[in-house]
């Protein structure tokens, strides 16, 4: 297995904590990882990235036009970090209007409960469920409940299922 | 988390901390920076797993956190001190004569760079620093390596008597891998320290010897197997070599796996960048006809290979500035291989710029200096509130303190010839100013100038991830410590007018920030002092002690973009087709600051519940 993923968003969006999750569930799936984060001034609301290459690779950083999905948080970052994609790569958006890309209004979902902070589980149970990522649902879910802090984790856990039931454009008729 | 030998997924840093509590480190200083800022609380936090006893401090500054960790060395015990790369320069006065005297229990000085840069001031190379200070210098290239070194770095100290500097960069810092961990091994390291004022009082006399010694010292470490480049062998019989270190060998080693049989040319990855193994300089004259050097962010094991002819920085064929990512090194290696360039990437996009968070007591600050002050002169410093020059409320950012002296420099430049100053108004961080703040002001003081210092407390060191200030009382381990106030310090600075408001009652601070300007140009005014206190709302805990008003534009807006431009609240968006400002109620966290803002009172707070 080789898989490489840009996670795109902006600071405050819970790119970080994504990450953790796809890093840790490399791990129960026995893979290699290595991950790059954005720390620092950035993350107070600016853009930010992080790369994460699961499999047998050295350097931690993506290289333009090689990842094979993108979990993009935040439309804007589009123009910014597409580039990271290959051509054939998927982009997962959270964005109000449906896309060229595979597009879901997770901040509208996330909002609806109460919590537009976990817009960034929702987007990833969506991605899971549209099944481009190299772990299942089980896997991450287990992550979710080993790495979440106590008082978030039922709304993270919640914040996750609504993603992997939701069906494309942001709708919860599937719900 | 019961069983330690597993697998663990560690941040560089994360890394870094776990190898110093397992390799029975009895003392941890440092003093936060990007990219260095996980090192020390990860200490603390497999410390307290492991059940392991050792003291880690969030000192005052690099220099003095250096300095602690040096007598414990002294002392015979295993030490190290955590900064960014800046922090050496901070450090550099203990640290020098430190590498002359040498150490006694192994002593780490843990410097990490930021090329790019990414959050830092320049993009200097903590390993020429190294050199300069004759001091070994590792260079990881991942996370696992950073951890490793850790137990390499002490036992090469212990063995020359040495301090060694470990210097990871961003891109091993902040990057995550699978680790295996362990426990602790016990290692009783009692307190001893052997008087030899020759070597710790070292006067001028004695220190020509002792650089002798450190010569010879660094002779024998060139000479050490055990730091010798390791080959990743290409084809057989090539002629053609690249030596890198950190993560540009990372990348360079899966970039040459990536370009397949064109790629099969001999790679050597240098671990230890200086003193470099001599034999290694020798045998790669005699070995090969191309030779390519990868590394960063400076020429060092480049200007120790010494050859002409080489491939590198001083050739022109690797950049001199910025961050060797994949992309730059695989248009190296192309050319330097004799291959076509790559495909040109999209240009990209620039990103959203950072800004500080909706509600932050600092906008509110900034928002009163600069209406009150509209001709006034703004030195600010390092830390979030750097980013008040998105909206002109700072004018300058040095270094760590430097406002203050550049307050005084500005107030001698124009009062000189007695003509009329401009409101000079100092900006600086709580944490900041307890950093090198503090001797800025005594001499500011002492030498007659005329400015108004705010100091922005929050509580915390908020940039780098809320370590604790002085005035917190609370120590890196969590447990209390005596509280040292701002305010005591400032009148002991020989400060007579000082002002404590929270910046969120506007009105109050603005009429303070007018007093204090009567104040500094009074016949016998020199400096003010206001300390704006409002806790970092990061902190949820703290937000919970303020009013939340529900914030709404009404009809009233014309679209006027004084709150875009100059207030910057992130929680305040324009909507393009309307022409009008609309709260983004995701991110408002209902401050109510926005509404003296308006200059058509079109923004309106209700309620104000707690």
């Amino acid at each position: 297995m080789k898989q490489q993923i840009v996670v795109s968003g902006i600071g405050g969006q819970g790119v970080l904590f994504m990450t953790r999750i796809l890093a840790e569930s490399a791990v129960e799936c026995k893979e290699e990882v290595l991950t790059s984060e954005t720390h620092g001034m950035a993350m107070r609301g600016g853009t930010v990235i992080s790369h994460v290459k699961v499999g047998p690779f050295t350097s931690p950083l993506i290289r333009m036009g090689e990842a094979d999905i993108g979990l993009f948080l935040h439309a804007g970052n589009r123009e910014v970090h597409q580039g990271f994609l290959k051509p054939e790569g998927i982009i997962y958006m959270n964005a109000p209007q449906a896309g060229s890309a595979e597009t879901m209004d997770a901040t509208a979902i996330a909002r609806r409960h109460g919590a537009p902070v976990i817009a960034n589980l929702v987007l990833l149970g969506f991605a899971i469920r549209r099944g481009g990522l190299f772990c299942d649902a089980a896997t991450v879910e287990a992550v979710i409940r080993r790495i979440s802090p106590p008082r978030q984790l039922d709304l993270n856990l919640e914040g996750f299922r609504l993603g992997l039931s939701s069906c494309r454009s942001g709708s919860e008729d599937s719900l | 988390m019961g069983d330690h030998s597993q697998q663990r997924i560690l941040m560089g840093n994360e890394a870094i901390g776990r190898g110093l509590i397992e390799e029975g480190c009895t003392l941890a200083a440092a003093y936060p920076g990007t990219p260095a800022s996980e090192i020390l609380s990860s200490v603390s936090a497999f410390a307290k797993e492991t059940g392991t006893a050792l003291h880690a401090e969030w000192s005052i500054n690099e220099k003095v956190a250096c300095e602690t960790a040096l007598a414990n060395s002294m002392a015979g015990r295993r030490s190290a001190v955590a900064m960014k790369q800046v922090g050496l320069n901070v450090a550099a006065d203990p640290f020098t004569r430190a590498v002359y005297l040498g150490v006694k229990g192994g002593f780490i000085l843990i410097a990490a760079d930021d090329p790019g840069p990414h959050s830092s001031q320049t993009e200097q190379d903590s390993r020429l620093f190294a050199h300069f200070a004759k001091a070994p210098v590792f260079d990881p290239s991942s996370p696992r390596e950073a951890r490793q070194m850790v137990a390499e770095a002490f036992a090469l100290s212990e063995k020359y008597e040495i301090p060694v500097v470990l210097r990871p960069t961003t891109r091993v810092c902040h990057a995550r891998q699978n680790v295996s961990c362990r426990m602790p091994s016990a290692r009783p390291q009692k307190a001893a320290f052997e008087k030899d004022p020759g070597r710790w009082v070292a006067t001028p006399q004695f220190l020509t010897e002792l650089h002798r010694l450190l010569n010879d010292k660094l002779d024998r470490i060139a000479r050490e197997e055990a730091f010798a480049p390791i080959l990743i062998p290409g084809a057989a019989g090539t002629r053609t070599c690249i030596v890198a270190s950190g993560v540009a060998y990372a990348h360079t080693s899966e970039l040459l796996d990536a370009l397949g049989p064109e790629g099969r040319v001999d790679l050597y990855h240098v671990r230890l960048a200086h003193p470099l193994h001599r034999p290694f300089v020798e045998e790669l004259r005699r070995r090969y006809e191309k030779v390519l050097v990868l590394e960063e962010t400076d020429a060092v094991i480049e200007m120790q290979l010494g050859a002409c002819g080489l491939k590198g920085r001083a050739s022109g064929d690797v950049p001199r500035q910025g961050e060797l990512t994949p992309d730059v090194i695989e248009q190296i290696l192309r050319k330097f291989l004799d291959l076509p360039p790559a495909r040109a990437a999209l240009a990209a996009k620039r990103g959203t710029r950072p800004s500080l968070c909706a509600g932050c007591g600092h906008r509110a600050a900034f928002w009163a200096i600069r209406e009150t002050f509209p001709k006034g002169i703004f030195p600010s410093d390092i830390g979030c509130y750097t980013l008040g020059m998105n909206f002109g409320a700072v004018d300058t950012c040095h270094c760590m303190g430097a406002c203050i002296g550049q307050g005084a420099g500005f107030y001698h430049a124009y009062s000189a010839g007695g003509s009329q100053f401009p409101t000079i108004v100092v900006t600086i961080g709580d944490s900041t100013f307890f950093h090198a703040g503090i001797p800025g002001l005594i001499n500011a003081v002492s030498q007659g100038a005329h400015f108004i210092l705010v100091i922005l407390d929050n509580g915390t060191t908020a940039m780098t991830g809320h370590q604790p200030t002085p005035q917190l009382g609370v120590r890196a381990d969590g447990s209390a410590g005596r509280k040292v106030f701002i305010t005591e310090i400032v009148r002991a600075c020989g400060v007579r007018h000082l002002r404590q408001i929270d910046p969120y009652d506007v009105a109050a601070f603005t009429t303070a920030l007018k007093e204090a300007d009567a104040f500094i140009r009074s016949p016998e005014g020199d400096i003010a002092v206001l300390i704006a206190s409002h806790p970092c709302v990061v902190d949820r805990t703290a937000r919970q002690t303020q009013s939340v008003f529900a914030m709404e534009i009404t009809d009233g807006c014309i679209g006027c973009r004084v709150c875009i431009e100059g207030f910057e609240c992130p929680a305040i968006l324009f909507d393009e087709e309307k022409q009008r400002a609309q709260i983004d109620q995701d991110r408002c966290i209902g401050c109510g600051i926005c509404v003296h803002v308006c200059p058509s009172a079109a923004i309106q707070a209700e309620g104000g519940k707690s």
